[in-house]
């Protein structure tokens, strides 16, 4: 629809910008002023609108001033534009990204305790080593192992140990950064 | 300077000469202040009543209405007008007391998180740490309430800090928060597509809502649709931005509209939606809303496009820019006005066949609808009116031909029960030269009615037409037509003598019973000096029509005069 033409636009060729499904998790970054009450107030739009938040990341930025929340959202459930419009219209939040899969570099960290025998422990370490995880704690019954990476690396791992008896893990959520433009 | 009286400076800075509010413990030091202020408050008997006297302050002067209480109870008897504020859009500053800062959290006497209670419900809210940010922040509050899409902006202050010793010079510098940028112009590339799908389209309809009432575009609004036959319908809270007495007027739209308008909604095949949002009461049932339209959405509020209703054509910005860019597009595109005349032959059939009318009474007995009808010949059709909820404000919304904006107060989107006497109030002392008449329901009256003390005692000439059917009204329609009348706490039983009670306020207290005395009556009561309850007893069980059962599509609206066999060929759909 260029809008230099002197053509009329036929009412059927209009097509409606609605609140569509795009059918997968978005990852928001979504910069705040750094104040007391600004998490209550996202956490409050959601709820009150009827949005369910996947994960959650809250942590200052390279400006004191500035906080910064990573949160995912299935857009399979959520109209993305409304989550991220009314998130607009908080006072607080000064920008929201809506962070594209290819041009983004996201990250969570799990922690993984894990009941490791001596019979199994070899095998455990060899996972742990496979994906990069790091053993952080261990007793003579369990291994805790720590792991770095896109949740789909931290959903395996997890298919990977459960097995062997997960005792209990604990996920950060994805934390997420725009990946740099190449070089012109 | 002490911090509650650089509150007030920052309050005057604001241009504010009227605030609403109570004392008490924690707002001590506020109302210290108020003392010597150069200001007059108005002071309510309920913080409810103080609340909406600063709503109806606002949407009857367009400027923000303030309104104060103290911690804790005083706090949360606010709450109803703050949620009610942020559901029309009222810009409002709500400034409560909070108990000490060393007492915050640990359950103090009057304590109450009410920035935590108002979360949901407020526009933005600022809790006062510093005892300098008391100044700083009722500038950010009146920006945020007056700007945008308005509403309501909460401050808090803590007790002590209203105490402390700041300095302060009251600021002109404009607000500026880093995540607060509301965009007012229009993307004027949307503005042209707008304006060529109005130039292409055969069976327009203009629907606009609140939007362009609190955006003063009303004269920018009938610009538009006279620059063509354009149909024009408005929302509840829209009426008066569209003169209700001009032939392009189709009346209101919704669930007690007009059929025109909601049969024209139907058929359209292009609606321009100007400050409206696609609200249930509006769409009926949405799957079946204007099938055959497109719609062009204008909203200052990007969240309300396609929030309810997918828009083809969305344009943010404030409907005063965008309204005159799209008139000068349109006009230049200069299209043919004659491909209008069929919709209108349908239009004109429509009104033929269901015009807004109920019956007349042969014994006496005065039916609601005509007591509005002569509530418009008594006021000439130019007072302030203000409503409760329920049927009374339907019939208002119908009969009441509103011509200009600002002139009809009341609570559509949260619908709250009360809010006509305090705002009548609000209402009168930003207009102290306009006739203010508050049409009240018997079920909604009795919960506001402490504030006719507040008439009284400030001398505030609101004059109170009580529409007294001795029910809930609505909910007995409701429970009549939906619920097999099985009618549960509906009916009022012993009501107070509404004249009696009237004199024991301080007011002037009338009652009329006799179809041919309501208007001599009113007549009375508005050529009395002060304060007037005008009890008028109306017939008990008038449902109000036409509606549309909720749920249903608007074509399937029922009630009210129609030819004999209602399935003639003018129906919607049916062509």
């Amino acid at each position: 629809m260029e809008a230099g033409t002197p053509d009329l636009i036929k009412l059927e060729d209009l097509e409606a910008a609605s609140g569509r499904l795009t059918g997968r998790k978005h990852v928001l970054s979504i910069t705040t002023e750094n104040k007391p009450g600004v998490l209550a107030r996202i956490a409050g739009l959601f709820s009150r609108r009827g949005f369910n938040i996947d994960t959650l990341a809250v942590g200052p930025t390279e400006d004191p001033e500035i906080a910064r929340f990573t949160l995912t959202v299935d857009g399979a459930v959520h109209p993305i534009d409304q989550v991220t419009k009314q998130l607009h219209k908080l006072v607080n939040v000064i920008k929201i990204r809506d962070m594209s899969p290819g041009e983004t570099i996201a990250r969570e960290m799990a922690l993984f305790k894990v009941s490791a025998p001596i019979e199994s422990r070899a095998e455990i370490m060899q996972f742990a080593e496979i994906f990069r995880g790091k053993i952080v704690d261990v007793s003579r019954r369990t291994l805790t192992i720590e792991v770095t990476g896109s949740a789909d690396k931290i959903e395996a791992f997890e298919r990977m140990i459960r097995p062997h008896g997960l005792i209990e893990m604990v996920r950060t959520g994805e934390v997420a950064i725009q990946r740099a433009k190449p070089e012109a | 300077m002490r911090a509650a009286d650089a509150l007030m400076e920052a309050l005057k800075a604001e241009g504010v000469e009227h605030v609403f509010g109570i004392p008490g413990g924690a707002n001590l030091p506020t109302y210290d202040a108020i003392y010597d202020a150069d200001l007059t408050h108005v002071q309510a008997r309920h913080e409810q009543g103080a609340g909406h006297m600063a709503e109806g302050y606002a949407k009857a002067s367009g400027r923000v209405g303030v309104a104060m209480a103290t911690s804790g109870p005083g706090a949360t008897n606010l709450v109803t007008a703050v949620a009610d504020a942020i559901m029309d859009s009222v810009p409002t500053v709500f400034v409560t007391g909070q108990v000490r800062t060393d007492l915050i959290g640990t359950d103090g006497f009057q304590e109450a998180d009410v920035s935590g209670i108002t979360l949901p419900i407020v526009k933005h809210s600022l809790m006062v740490k510093d005892p300098r940010q008391i100044p700083e922040y009722i500038h950010q509050a009146f920006h945020i309430a007056s700007t945008g899409r308005p509403g309501p902006v909460l401050v808090d202050v803590p007790q002590d800090l209203s105490r402390a010793d700041i300095s302060y010079e009251p600021s002109t510098e404009p607000v500026e928060l880093p995540g607060y940028k509301p965009s007012t112009e229009g993307n004027i590339k949307q503005i042209r597509i707008a304006a060529k799908a109005l130039a292409n389209s055969s069976r327009p309809v203009i629907y606009a809502g609140g939007g362009v009432i609190n955006a003063n575009a009303s004269e920018e609004l009938r610009e538009l649709c006279l620059s063509d036959s354009f149909p024009v319908t408005c929302t509840l809270m829209g009426l008066g931005g569209f003169p209700g007495t001009h032939e392009q007027w189709l009346g209101m739209l919704g669930m007690h509209g007009t059929r025109t308008a909601n049969y024209a909604m139907d058929e359209a095949d292009l609606i321009v939606c100007v400050g409206a949002r696609f609200d249930d009461r509006i769409t009926g049932k949405l799957s079946e809303f204007a099938p055959r339209a497109k719609f062009v959405h204008i909203d200052i509020d990007p969240a309300e496009i396609s929030k309810n209703v997918p828009a083809h054509i969305p344009i943010v910005g404030d409907a005063k820019q965008v309204l005159p860019k799209l008139t000068k597009e349109y006009r230049a595109i200069k299209a043919d006005p004659s491909r209008l005349e069929p919709w209108w032959d349908r239009i004109r059939a429509w009104q033929r066949d269901y015009p807004l009318d109920h019956e007349r009474s042969e014994t006496g007995e005065i039916k609601p609808q005509a007591m509005v009808e002569a509530m418009y010949k008594v006021t000439d059709g130019d007072a302030i009116i203000t409503s409760d909820v329920g049927q009374h404000q339907m019939w208002a919304a119908q009969y009441y031909n509103f011509d200009k904006p600002r002139r009809w107060i009341n609570s559509g989107g949260l619908g709250t029960m009360g809010f006509g006497l305090p705002s009548a109030i609000g209402a009168q002392v930003a207009c102290p030269d306009e006739t203010v008449v508050c049409l009240a329901g018997d079920g909604s009256l009795v919960m506001t009615c402490q504030e006719l003390a507040t008439a009284v005692h400030h001398e505030i000439p609101v004059k109170v037409f009580l529409m007294n059917n001795g029910y809930f009204g609505m909910v007995r329609q409701w429970q009549e037509l939906f619920w097999e009348k099985r009618y549960s706490s509906v009916e009022m039983g012993p009501s107070p003598d509404w004249e009696k009670l009237a004199e024991a306020f301080g007011a002037k207290g009338m009652r009329v019973d006799d179809a041919a005395e309501v208007e001599g009556a009113m007549r009375d009561a508005l050529a009395t000096e002060g304060p007037v309850l005008l009890d008028v007893r109306v017939a008990p069980h008038e449902n109000c029509y036409p509606m549309i059962p909720a749920g249903s599509a608007a074509r399937d609206m029922v009630g009210g005069p129609a030819p004999e066999a209602d399935s003639s060929a003018s129906r919607p759909g049916s062509a």
